[in-house]
């Protein structure tokens, strides 16, 4: 086994110290390391979304990013959108229309959204499935998640 | 205080949506024990071979490695749905690539998955057989040599490859195809088609005190699972505790697994904690798939267009193991007539062994490879008679009070309703802007056909003593939303808020029987039982109450919010509260009702149809729809494009009409999948060729028609006591032949396998 290597990442506005080995991606680091389980495993390849989370506020997958490699910016995974008990303005919006079915891409899809809006605070449609475009769903066939993207976009005007 | 709003017909937001949306939902990867172990597989490298022998000597040397199980090891107890052919491990054969030869258990993943790769199997490579037709052909390797030994619920097959064979016919086909004006015939063939839910399939078993295990698993129902357990294990049930944590998806994957029994022997073997978290290759390479099938279909008609005959043969690949096929290949010959009223028709249906990954239960059940032909042949036949498509199936449709093939009423039927509802709608849609130069448009249309019902389930309900409300049942939600569902229902008939009620996980030694989430049966089946046990809750409060309140029963009401009056005498009321606390301390004793009930509706009719080797004979109730499907061909790049959907449903009452609209959307995108990209693909050797995502393509976002509209026709069932129907699959078995028989009417080739990649639509254009 490979030394572990100690280093700090900045986890939803916390110093979070953690030993990880050279090629654990953020993703592990954040599961295994720092329990933060929402952000969730469907692939590990890059393919599904399921582990999206924002690097100084953009979305990236979590299975294809090293943690060794996050350096100084700012992690931000599903867990720090709210205070606890509270959600986030795409979260309500998504709740809000029923896009929430077996719920696993659920975390992924919000901080694609999540990250969009930041940047691109009033996207159109096109924008939106733009933005979608990495992140699978196998239930809900995207309708009523595109109608919370939408809603998301109007509450936020 | 709000108004209270009646919860069913509400669509209140899914109970756990605040969890899922916030991460905190716990999955089971997302489960940690102390001092846990995790498990890894080493698999057949070969599609058929035998064992001659296992060396775990050099694995079991790696530090960390814990526990080791092969084939050797397990008391090969044999498993299976109607054929017990199965062992959670190989023994003395592999029998198809990837099949699980040996476990590890180590104290960390890694250390697991480089122990499984140093167990040193000897094999005696076989000849392999992948095609079902070249398994059932004389001289084909033998999967099952001891088939004939195996035990078997009923009879039917045996023998060689044929896994189970069944013939249903009503009326005299051959003679009646000889007085047809027209007759239609083509092969259809459709693909291996992978679940594709989003959370690979996962267990973690620990140990528990008494010397039981406790198996949690990413499941379709907790019995089902802690039963075949016991099974594998060679124990009784009493020592297997079963549960279940948020559950990713499952469309019919999910079902008992082999992993399951592994992570149990290694939890018991070792006395700690194991979890295996399948990656998404193994999950692929060794769960399961939608069974392949090869339907040879003729349909004959009279010159107006009343249809008379229809013969079909149906061929399913099982692949290695039996699981599900018996029942999957009944289904798909009880859908293969179609909706439609034909006095003459002739069923067989054969499903073989191949060497490969098992197929079994997907969401649908057979329906989409039988609708897949069915449904494309009713166009060519409209195509021949020269009549319109739509016109031809409200000629022939089923009605209300006709008899299913075999023999069932059908108690509801808006058949012809959803079919004239989808035409109108896309006829009244705005206009989508003209084709580009190089692409052909076309509509296309399906009748839909579906059950919901089968075997037995039950429900308790318990009062608190606050007067708030504790429902258990064994229906697992695996995203479909039937937690909320069934909170509806009890909160709705106790009138009270669904916060008042509180819905247990499943847990097999708490929750009462469930047969699985599947056939489409929660809301109609475990629904009745919530129902059943609700109103003998309801009738001991108000037994309570008119105690309290000295008057007659019969003068009582439930009014909303937890209390009981006398009717027309506002004011006075005594609430849940009052009543629970009675129960609890005074008198009667606790409040609680229980109601279990099997699926016991009509049997086939012997008398009108016959019906050999038939893996059931009741099934549920019947369901319909239609679909209408604008889509276009480029004929440069062969590519299909689906622009927009119009999908109606005769879905019973809608108890929560947000998410009968979800499972309609979700289930059109997997039959999009189905139709134009989703295919398991085989190498020569046996290999599974797409194992990930990446290659396996599942519609994305951008695959998505911009419009996907349901329509909901609500007719109450009346063997439903709040009139619901399930709607869980029907949406998936009609849009490859509704998206098939638009691009024949846009002038297109006609399709008769899918997917319809690019490649396949550009070799039928060709001249
Ligand atoms: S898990 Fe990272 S993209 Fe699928
Ligand atoms: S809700 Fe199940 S995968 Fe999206």
């Amino acid at each position: 086994m490979l030394d572990r290597i100690a280093l700090t990442l900045s986890v939803n506005g916390e110093p979070r110290e953690i030993r990880v080995a050279p090629m654990t991606t953020l993703l592990e680091a954040l599961r295994t390391e720092l329990a933060l389980t929402g952000a969730k495993r469907g692939c590990n390849q890059g393919v599904c979304g399921a582990c999206t989370v924002l690097l100084d506020g953009r979305p990236v997958r979590g299975c294809l990013t090293l943690a060794v490699a996050v350096g100084e910016r700012e992690v931000t995974t599903v867990e720090g959108l709210a205070p606890p008990g509270q959600l986030g303005r795409v979260q309500e919006a998504l709740e809000q229309v029923g896009a929430v079915q077996c719920g696993f891409c659920t975390p992924g899809i919000v901080l694609a959204l999540e990250g969009l809006l930041r940047e691109t605070p009033h996207p159109d449609e096109d924008a939106l499935r733009e933005a979608l475009s990495g992140n699978l769903c196998r239930c809900s066939g995207y309708v009523k998640i595109l109608e919370g993207a939408r809603r998301a976009v109007e509450a936020a005007s | 205080m709000n108004a209270f709003v009646d919860p069913l017909g509400a669509s209140p937001a899914r109970l756990e949506a605040r969890d899922k949306l916030s991460g905190s939902a716990r999955y089971l990867d997302d489960l940690s024990r102390p001092g846990m172990l995790h498990a890894a597989i080493a698999q057949s490298p070969h599609a058929h071979a035998r064992i001659l022998s296992c060396d775990v000597s050099q694995a079991a040397a790696l530090p960390g490695v814990i526990a080791i199980v092969t084939g050797a090891d397990i008391p090969a107890r044999r498993v299976g749905g109607m054929v017990k052919d199965e062992t959670m491990l190989a023994v003395g054969k592999v029998r198809y690539m990837g099949e699980p030869v040996a476990a590890v258990a180590a104290r960390d993943a890694e250390t697991a998955r480089l122990a499984a790769q140093l167990i040193a199997v000897e094999y005696e490579v076989l000849p392999h057989v992948l095609d079902p037709e070249a398994a059932l052909a004389p001289g084909a390797p033998i999967l099952h040599e001891d088939q004939a030994q195996y035990v078997r619920t009923m009879e039917g097959g045996g023998s060689g490859n044929l896994v189970w064979q069944a013939v249903l016919a009503e009326g005299d086909a051959e003679a009646a195809f000889a007085a047809c004006d027209v007759v239609v015939e083509g092969i259809y063939e459709t693909p291996a088609q992978y679940h594709g839910y989003m959370e690979p399939n996962g267990v973690l078993a620990e140990p528990e005190a008494n010397g039981r295990v406790l198996v949690i698993a990413s499941c379709q129902s907790v019995h089902h699972v802690q039963q075949r357990v016991a099974d594998e294990l060679g124990i009784p049930m009493s020592q297997v505790r079963a549960q279940v944590p948020k559950v990713g998806g499952g469309f019919g994957g999910k079902h008992a697994s082999n992993i399951h029994s592994i992570c149990a022997w290694l939890a018991r073997a070792t006395g700690r904690p194991v979890k295996l978290a399948l990656s998404r290759t193994l999950d692929m390479e060794i769960q399961r798939s939608r069974h392949p099938a090869r339907i040879r279909l003729r349909t004959g008609a009279k010159r107006d267009g009343t249809i008379v005959a229809r013969h079909a043969e149906i061929l399913l690949d099982g692949g290695a193991y039996a699981d599900e096929s018996p029942n999957v290949m009944t289904f798909a010959m009880l859908m293969v007539r179609g909706p439609y009223r034909i006095p003459h028709v002739r069923i067989e249906g054969r499903v073989a062994y191949t060497n490969k990954l098992r197929a079994g239960s997907f969401r649908g059940f057979g329906n989409p490879q039988a609708s897949f032909a069915g449904e494309s042949q009713i166009d060519e036949l409209a195509a021949k008679l020269g009549m319109d498509p739509v016109e031809l199936r409200l000629k022939n449709a089923v009605q209300q009070g006709d008899r299913w093939i075999g023999g069932h009423t059908l108690t509801t039927c808006r058949l012809s309703d959803c079919l004239a509802a989808v035409r109108d709608a896309q006829a009244a849609a705005p206009k989508l802007p003209a084709p580009r130069h190089g692409r052909r448009r076309g509509i296309g249309f399906a009748s839909l056909t579906h059950i919901s019902g089968l075997m037995g389930t039950a429900a308790s309900v318990h009062m608190r003593a606050d007067g708030t409300i504790a429902l258990n049942t064994g229906c697992v939600d695996i995203g479909q939303g039937s937690d909320t569902v069934m909170t509806q229902i009890c909160a709705s008939l106790l009138q009270v808020p669904i916060g008042q009620v509180a819905y247990a996980a499943q847990d097999s030694d708490l929750s009462p029987y469930n047969w699985k989430t599947a056939g489409s049966r929660s809301t109609y089946m475990t629904g009745r039982a919530v129902v059943g046990a609700t109103e003998q809750v309801r009738e001991k409060i108000l037994d309570h109450a008119a105690e309290m309140m000295e008057c007659a029963k019969a003068d009582l009401e439930l009014r909303p919010g937890g209390r009981v009056g006398i009717a027309g005498v506002p004011g006075r009321e005594v609430g849940f509260r009052e009543v629970a606390m009675r129960s609890l301390f005074k008198s009667g004793g606790p409040i609680m009702g229980f109601h279990g009930l099997v699926y016991d509706g009509e049997r086939f009719d012997p008398k009108r149809a016959l019906m050999q080797r038939l893996a059931f004979d009741n099934l549920g109730v019947y369901t319909f729809g239609a679909q209408c499907v604008e889509a276009e061909l480029d004929e440069v790049t062969g590519k299909v494009e689906v622009l927009r959907m119009f999908s109606a449903h005769d879905v019973g009452r809608a108890i929560n009409p947000v998410s009968c609209e979800g499972q309609i959307q979700g289930g059109i995108v997997q039959g999009l999948g189905y139709a134009l990209t989703e295919e398991l693909v085989w190498d020569d050797d046996g290999r599974l060729a797409n194992p990930s995502f990446a290659d396996y393509k599942l519609p994305g976002i951008k695959d998505v028609p911009r419009q996907i509209v349901p329509i909901l026709f609500e007719e109450p069932e009346p063997t439903h006591p709040v009139g619901a129907k399930g709607v869980g699959e029907i949406s998936m078995v009609g849009t490859a032949p509704a998206i098939a028989n638009a691009v024949a009417q846009a002038g297109g080739p006609r399709l008769r396998r899918i997917p319809m990649t690019p490649e396949r639509v550009l070799d039928a254009l060709e001249p």
